[in-house]
C-alpha cells in the first residue's frame, strides 16, 4: 500500500522540488522571486532556507536572461528548473525556448542532453487580466523538441515535477494558478514519480468520455457527480500533452464511443484539436457521435469578473457539450 | 586550444598555425559552396582570424565558449578538428553534428563549444549559463561568449550580461566588431563610440583592443580570464576587426567598395602582420612559414577528401536526436504504427 498525505498542489509540487533536490546536487532552482520571497504564488516558500542562495536563486526580471543561462547550465552539467512567474512571459524567452533549448539536442546531431525543467502558471480565475492569465501550453506542446506536462490533481503534480527534473530533456511543467489551494492524496515515497507520457483515468464510466487537463479535471470530475444516474462520464487526466498517451483515452473511446476534450486553451488549431485529430485517425469507426470541444473561445482572458466568468470554461460546459453527444 | 602561451616561440608558431588553418579552411569553403557542393549559408570568417584565436589561445581546454554565424574560425581556435567539420558542411552523418546543424550550428560539447549559433545574439546567454554551471559547482571554468557587433542590439545580450554581472560569474564577452551588422555600418546601429562602452553600464570592465593583432585580444582575454577565475565577474571586450567577405557567400555587398575591403586587408591583415612579426623575431624563417602553409594546405585539402568520402545520413535519421529516448509521436507520424497494426481497432 502506497502511504499518501493529504496535501494541496502547491505542498506537492514544493514536496516534489525539495524530494529532487536533496537527491541530486545539480539541481538548482531559479526564477523572479523564487528565493526569498518564496515565489508569488509560494510554491518555492521556505526552500531558500532549507537549501542556501546557491541552490535557489533569485534572478533579474529577465526571462531572455534566465531562460537563456538555463540552457547553457543544463548543456554544461547543470539541472536547472526555472519559474517563469506566469506562462503569458514565455513570450518574453520564446527565443531561447524555441530556437535555443528545443533544437539544440536535435541540431547538435543527438550528442548534448538539455535537462531543463521550466516550471509556469497557468489559467485565468484570478481577474489578472489578459497578460497574467493565459493558457499557452499549446505553442510549447506543438514545438519539436520540447516536453510539456499540465497535471489536474495534487499527485500527479507532485510527480511530474519529479518526472520533469529526472528528464534529461526540456519539460515544461503547466501549472495552474487556481488549483494551488486543490487538495489530494500524494505518495510520500521520495521515488514515486508520474511518468512523462502517461494519462491516468481519474473516474471510470461506461457513456462518454472526457478528456480533462489541469483545472477542467476536477470542473470534469463535478460534472461527472452532477450527471451521475443519467450519464455515466469516463473522465481522464490528460497529465502530459507532449508526449501525449493516445492509446489511454483510445481504450476509453472504445468502450464509451463519444469523446468530449476539455482544456482551458484557446479552441482553435489547440490542444483539443490534437486530441480529436489522433482519436479520428485511429479510432474512427468506435466513435458513435461528434467530438465535442470545451475551451476558450478564441478571446483573451479579460479583467471584469462577468466578462472573465464568461469565457473561461466550468463544470456546466462540460455538462452542455456532454447533453450534446450523450 | 588549451591555453597556448603568446610569450614562447612554440606558442607563437602555434597561434600562426590556428590563423592559417582558418584562412585556408575558409578559403575552401568558399571555393566549395560556389562549386555547390555545400548547401545552404556559408558565413566566412576570412579577415578575423586574430579574435578567435587571440581569445581562445588565453583559454584552457576545460573553458566553454559559444559562437556566431560566422563560427568556423572559433571552432578551429577551440581545437575541433578541420575534417569533421568540412564533414558537417557537406551533411555528411560524420559530420560534427551528424549532418544536423551545417556551417551555422557547429558544436561539440565534448571540447565544450557550445554551438555556432543562427541566431544573432543568442550566444551570450547561453555563455552566462555555462560561467553558471562554473560558478556553481566553484571550478575555476570560465565560459566566453563570442558575438557580433549588431547583436549589441540585441535585448537578450543586454540581459545576458546583466545577469552575469550581477552574479559575479566568470563570463567573457567578445564583440568582434567587423564594421557590418549583416548589410548595415555599425554606425547606423549603435549609439556609441565604441561598443565596450556598454561595459559602464553592467559596472564591469570593458575595453576595446585591436582585433587584428592577435596579441591583443590574447593579452585582453588573458586578463579577463584571470579575472573571470578569481571570481571577480565578467568583463567585456570588443575587438575591432574586419570581414573580407560578404555576411553571407553570395552577398552583393552594395554597402561597401573593393577599396573599403583593400584598406583593411592590404594594411592591417592579422595573419600577415603576425607573420611579420614572427620573422622578424627570428621565431620563424621564410622556408619554415612556406612548410607551415603548405601543411596546412594539405590538412583542408585532407578535410575536403574526408567530408567527400565520408558517409551520407540515413534518411530516417530524420526523426533522431529530438530527445534522449524515441518520442512516441515521431514513430506514430512516420507511419509505424500504422504499418505494424497498432493504434486502433480498424475495421
Amino acid at each position: 500500500m502506497t502511504e499518501t498525505e493529504t496535501m494541496t498542489v502547491r505542498e506537492a509540487i514544493r514536496a516534489g522540488l525539495r524530494e529532487e533536490m536533496n537527491r541530486d546536487e545539480d539541481v538548482f532552482l531559479m526564477g523572479e522571486d523564487v528565493a526569498e520571497y518564496g515565489g508569488v504564488f509560494e510554491v518555492t516558500n521556505g526552500l531558500l532556507e532549507e537549501f542556501d542562495e546557491r541552490r535557489v536563486r533569485d534572478t533579474p526580471i529577465s526571462e531572455a536572461g534566465f531562460v537563456g543561462a538555463s540552457v547553457g547550465a543544463a548543456a554544461s552539467g547543470s539541472r536547472p528548473v526555472v519559474e517563469i512567474m506566469f506562462s503569458d512571459f514565455m513570450g518574453v524567452a520564446m527565443e531561447q525556448i524555441s530556437n535555443q533549448m528545443a533544437k539544440m539536442r536535435y541540431m547538435f546531431g543527438g550528442k548534448t542532453d538539455m535537462p531543463v525543467t521550466i516550471r509556469t502558471t497557468e489559467g485565468g480565475g484570478q481577474g489578472a487580466a489578459s497578460q497574467h492569465s493565459g493558457t499557452p501550453h499549446t505553442w510549447i506542446a506543438h514545438f519539436p523538441g520540447l516536453k510539456a506536462v499540465a497535471p489536474g490533481t495534487a499527485e500527479a503534480a507532485k510527480g511530474l515535477v519529479k518526472s520533469a527534473i529526472r528528464s534529461d530533456d526540456p519539460v515544461f511543467v503547466f501549472e495552474n494558478k487556481v488549483m494551488y489551494e486543490q487538495e489530494g492524496q500524494v505518495p510520500t515515497d521520495p521515488e514515486f514519480t508520474v511518468p512523462i507520457g502517461s494519462a491516468s483515468v481519474e473516474r471510470e464510466g461506461a457513456d462518454v468520455t472526457v478528456a480533462a487537463t489541469q483545472r477542467m479535471v476536477g470542473e470534469s470530475l463535478a460534472a461527472a457527480e452532477d450527471l451521475a444516474g443519467d450519464v455515466d462520464l469516463e473522465v481522464i487526466d490528460l497529465r502530459s500533452l507532449y508526449p501525449l498517451d493516445t492509446e489511454t483515452i483510445a481504450e476509453s473511446v472504445r468502450k464509451t464511443g463519444r469523446l468530449v476534450v476539455a482544456d482551458e486553451s484557446p479552441l482553435s488549431y489547440g490542444t483539443h484539436a490534437e486530441v480529436m485529430a489522433r482519436i479520428v485517425e485511429s479510432e474512427f469507426y468506435s466513435l458513435d457521435a461528434p467530438l465535442q470541444r470545451v475551451g476558450v473561445a478564441d478571446t483573451h482572458i479579460p479583467f471584469a469578473t462577468e466578462l472573465e466568468e464568461e469565457v473561461i470554461p466550468h463544470a456546466e460546459d462540460v455538462i452542455e457539450a456532454v447533453r450534446k453527444v450523450a | 586550444m588549451a591555453s597556448t602561451p603568446i610569450d614562447t616561440t612554440d606558442g607563437r608558431r602555434e597561434i600562426l598555425r590556428r590563423m592559417l588553418t582558418i584562412r585556408a579552411f575558409e578559403e575552401t569553403a568558399r571555393d566549395l559552396f560556389a562549386d555547390g557542393e555545400i548547401p545552404g549559408f556559408v558565413h566566412l570568417y576570412i579577415g578575423e582570424e586574430a579574435v578567435g584565436v587571440g581569445a581562445c589561445s588565453a583559454l584552457e581546454d576545460r573553458d566553454y565558449i559559444t559562437s556566431t554565424h560566422r563560427g568556423h574560425g572559433h571552432s578551429i581556435a577551440k581545437g575541433l578538428d578541420p575534417k569533421l567539420m568540412m564533414a558537417e558542411l557537406l551533411g555528411s552523418s560524420e559530420g560534427y553534428n551528424n549532418g544536423k546543424g551545417g556551417s551555422m550550428h557547429i558544436a561539440d560539447v565534448d571540447a565544450n563549444m557550445l554551438g555556432a549559433n543562427g541566431i544573432v545574439g543568442a550566444g551570450p546567454p547561453i555563455a552566462t549559463g555555462a560561467a553558471l554551471t562554473a560558478a556553481y559547482h566553484d571550478t575555476d571554468d570560465v565560459a566566453l561568449a563570442f558575438l557580433g557587433d549588431g547583436a549589441v542590439a540585441q535585448g537578450q545580450v543586454h540581459e545576458a550580461i546583466n545577469l552575469a554581472a550581477t552574479w559575479d560569474l566568470p563570463a567573457i564577452y567578445v564583440i568582434e566588431n567587423n564594421q557590418f551588422g549583416e548589410g548595415t555600418a555599425v554606425d547606423d546601429q549603435h549609439n556609441v563610440e565604441n561598443l565596450s562602452e556598454t561595459a559602464e553600464a553592467y559596472n564591469i570592465p570593458g575595453f576595446t583592443v585591436d582585433g587584428m593583432d592577435v596579441t591583443a585580444v590574447h593579452e585582453a582575454v588573458a586578463e579577463a580570464r584571470e579575472r573571470a577565475a578569481d571570481g571577480d565577474g565578467p568583463t567585456l571586450i570588443e575587438a575591432e576587426t574586419y570581414r573580407y567577405r560578404g555576411h553571407f557567400e553570395g552577398d552583393p555587398q552594395e554597402y561597401r567598395t573593393d577599396e573599403d575591403v583593400s584598406e583593411w586587408r592590404e594594411e592591417r591583415d592579422p595573419i600577415e602582420s603576425f607573420e611579420e612579426r614572427l620573422l622578424d623575431r627570428g621565431d620563424i624563417d621564410e622556408d619554415e612559414l612556406q612548410s607551415m602553409r603548405e601543411t596546412v594546405d594539405d590538412e583542408i585539402e585532407a578535410a575536403v577528401d574526408f567530408a567527400r568520402d565520408a558517409d551520407r545520413p540515413d534518411p530516417d535519421e530524420a526523426y533522431e536526436d529530438l530527445f534522449t529516448e524515441p518520442a512516441p509521436e515521431i514513430d506514430r507520424f512516420v507511419g509505424d504504427l500504422r504499418a505494424d497494426g497498432r493504434g486502433g481497432d480498424h475495421q
